[in-house]
């Protein structure tokens, strides 16, 4: 399946409404994950932050509750960069 | 009399001590404002103290110079707010308050990541974000050899998010003047996704790395130091070696924010973005590092930051609604090194741009480019922070919300 939804020039999706599981397992096989429970428990997590508005870091990982740092890196070598592009959502924001 | 507190008298609280001093009826209002340290600092100057342009003397005063007549200052710890019962516990005494501004700023906590404070803290690893760090690199590096430097970023936010990537200029500068920049080898690390993740910038501004034979290594989650082995090691397990890291901890609020319940995880206070109030107490407003809001974290932006305070305070006095200004206005210089520098001007919305500033056309300070003048005007910040900045005199022709005059926007 190829993804014809609209996305930014890195990849991300330009509009979370398009967003659905299949879609997720598409950008998710660009990067080589093969997506388990573990790993949609933390897009899920992932997605039900930017829900309520939070910013997404390395510690708030720490605090999810879902996985330890090591785990996620396991999980997603990329980090959040390609969680967040799975998830559908935007990239996190950096400062300058 | 009602009381209005100031917690912190760093660079906001000092301002604000002095824009509020004039403006609020004295004999309904006492303004106190308390501080641990007896000197204040030019935190700015912790950039340029470890390449020996800056002396100690440069950096510091003695902090009541700056707080007005008609202020009450006490030099002491600040134990714990209890904002519910409008009072602030310290070493000796509570104080009461009518109205609490919250100005305790943030700093380095390096004890967040395993290693980094261990036996090589301040033998080859260093901070330049204190008095002390600085001084330390700076003896460092006056009889240091060469080798493999790492610049180093733990985590975001930090203050003055450029300060970093300008030490990595201005140690290419030094080395360079030294006659040993061969035998040094710099590399900026850092956990965001870029050297500057905003596209304009990126676009402009990637060819001073290059053009400085700085390289950078991106996306580097770290999780310890490897005191042994002398590595840095992320999540992922890259690891990168080096003879002198210098890093910029993890930034946070104090701690009597996390002991007063009214922080974040990183100890940052939320804050309305535009208004300035808690938004948990409605008496209780912050300003400058200490808050969680998205701008960034420099003396510039608590300029601003501090008009739009001094107005909305006089507001809530009044019963009035307040003001939701604030636009996240932040003006910074970049030292790019061998006396150059760029010059920045952005907010909450815009994101830096090319043009010329403050005078659409004319300048003579030009954004987004290297120039010299720019560094005159960064060097200039030393005296306009001690003699303008504290006071809270406005500085002429920029203005408290940003300009888009002279910018060229999409
Ligand atoms: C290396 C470096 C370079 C920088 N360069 C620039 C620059 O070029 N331009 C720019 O605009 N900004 C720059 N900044 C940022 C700027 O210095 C800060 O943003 C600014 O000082 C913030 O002011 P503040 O009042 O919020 O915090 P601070 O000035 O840090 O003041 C906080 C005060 O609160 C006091 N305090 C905290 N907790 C307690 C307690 N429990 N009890 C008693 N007292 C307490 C502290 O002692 C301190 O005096 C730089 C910072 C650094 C570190």
């Amino acid at each position: 399946m190829s993804i014809d939804v609209k996305r930014t020039d890195e990849g991300y999706l330009a509009n979370f409404s398009d967003w659905n599981k299949e879609i997720g397992n598409e950008i998710a096989k660009e990067d080589e994950i093969e997506m388990t429970d573990k790993h949609w428990e933390v897009i899920t997590w992932i997605q039900e932050q930017i829900k309520l508005g939070k910013a997404l870091s390395i510690r708030s990982i720490k605090k999810s509750g879902v996985v330890d740092i090591k785990e996620f890196y396991k999980l997603f070598p990329r980090g959040l960069k390609i969680s967040t592009k799975i998830a559908g959502v935007e990239k996190p924001k950096g400062c300058i | 009399m009602k009381q209005l507190l100031i917690l912190g008298a760093g660079t906001s609280g000092t301002m604000m001590a002095n824009h509020l001093v004039k403006k609020l009826n004295k004999n309904e209002w006492k303004i106190t404002i308390i501080d641990q340290y007896k000197t204040h600092y030019y935190q700015p100057g912790f950039l340029f103290l470890p390449f020996d342009t800056y002396t100690e003397d440069q950096v510091k005063k003695k902090g009541n110079k700056f707080i007005p007549k008609g202020v009450n200052y006490i030099q002491t710890k600040i134990e714990q707010i209890f904002p519910k019962e409008n009072k602030v516990k310290l070493e000796n005494e509570t104080i009461n308050y009518d109205i609490l501004i919250v100005a305790t700023g943030c700093k380095i906590a390096p004890e967040e990541i395993e290693g980094m404070k261990g036996k090589n803290w301040q033998k080859n690893i260093f901070d330049f974000y204190t008095y002390e760090g600085s001084l330390a690199l700076r003896n460092k590096l006056r009889d240091w050899k060469g080798g493999k430097m790492l610049i180093h970023i733990t985590e975001m936010p930090i203050k003055c998010p450029v300060a970093p990537l300008e030490f990595a200029f201005l140690a290419d500068s030094y080395f360079t003047k030294k006659g040993m920049r061969d035998k040094v080898e710099i590399t900026y690390v850092t956990p965001l996704s870029g050297a500057f993740t905003k596209d304009k910038c990126s676009k402009s501004l990637t060819y001073l790395l290059d053009d400085k034979n700085i390289n950078i290594e991106t996306d580097f989650a770290i999780e310890h130091v490897d005191n042994e082995n002398n590595k840095i090691v992320d999540y992922a397990e890259k690891e990168l070696d080096y003879d002198l890291l210098v890093t910029v901890p993890t930034n946070m609020g104090d701690e009597v924010i996390e002991g007063s319940g009214m922080g974040d995880d990183l100890n940052f206070v939320p804050t309305h973005h535009n208004t300035l109030q808690s938004l948990e107490n409605e008496n209780v407003f912050v300003i400058g590092d200490a808050t969680d809001v998205p701008a960034s974290k420099a003396g510039s932006v608590a300029h601003f930051q501090a008009e739009t305070l001094t107005d909305n305070i006089l507001l809530y006095i009044a019963g009035k609604p307040l003001k939701e200004e604030f636009d996240g206005h932040a003006n910074c210089f970049i030292e790019t090194g061998f006396n150059k520098a760029l010059l920045i001007d952005f907010n909450y919305e815009h994101e830096p741009v090319h043009g010329t500033f403050p005078f659409a056309g004319i300048g003579p300070l030009q954004l987004l480019k290297e120039s010299v003048i720019n560094h005159w005007g960064k060097l200039a910040f030393r005296w306009i922070y001690w003699n303008m900045l504290l006071k809270g005199i406005p500085i002429p022709f920029v203005g408290r919300n940003m300009s888009t005059k002279g910018k060229k926007l999409d």
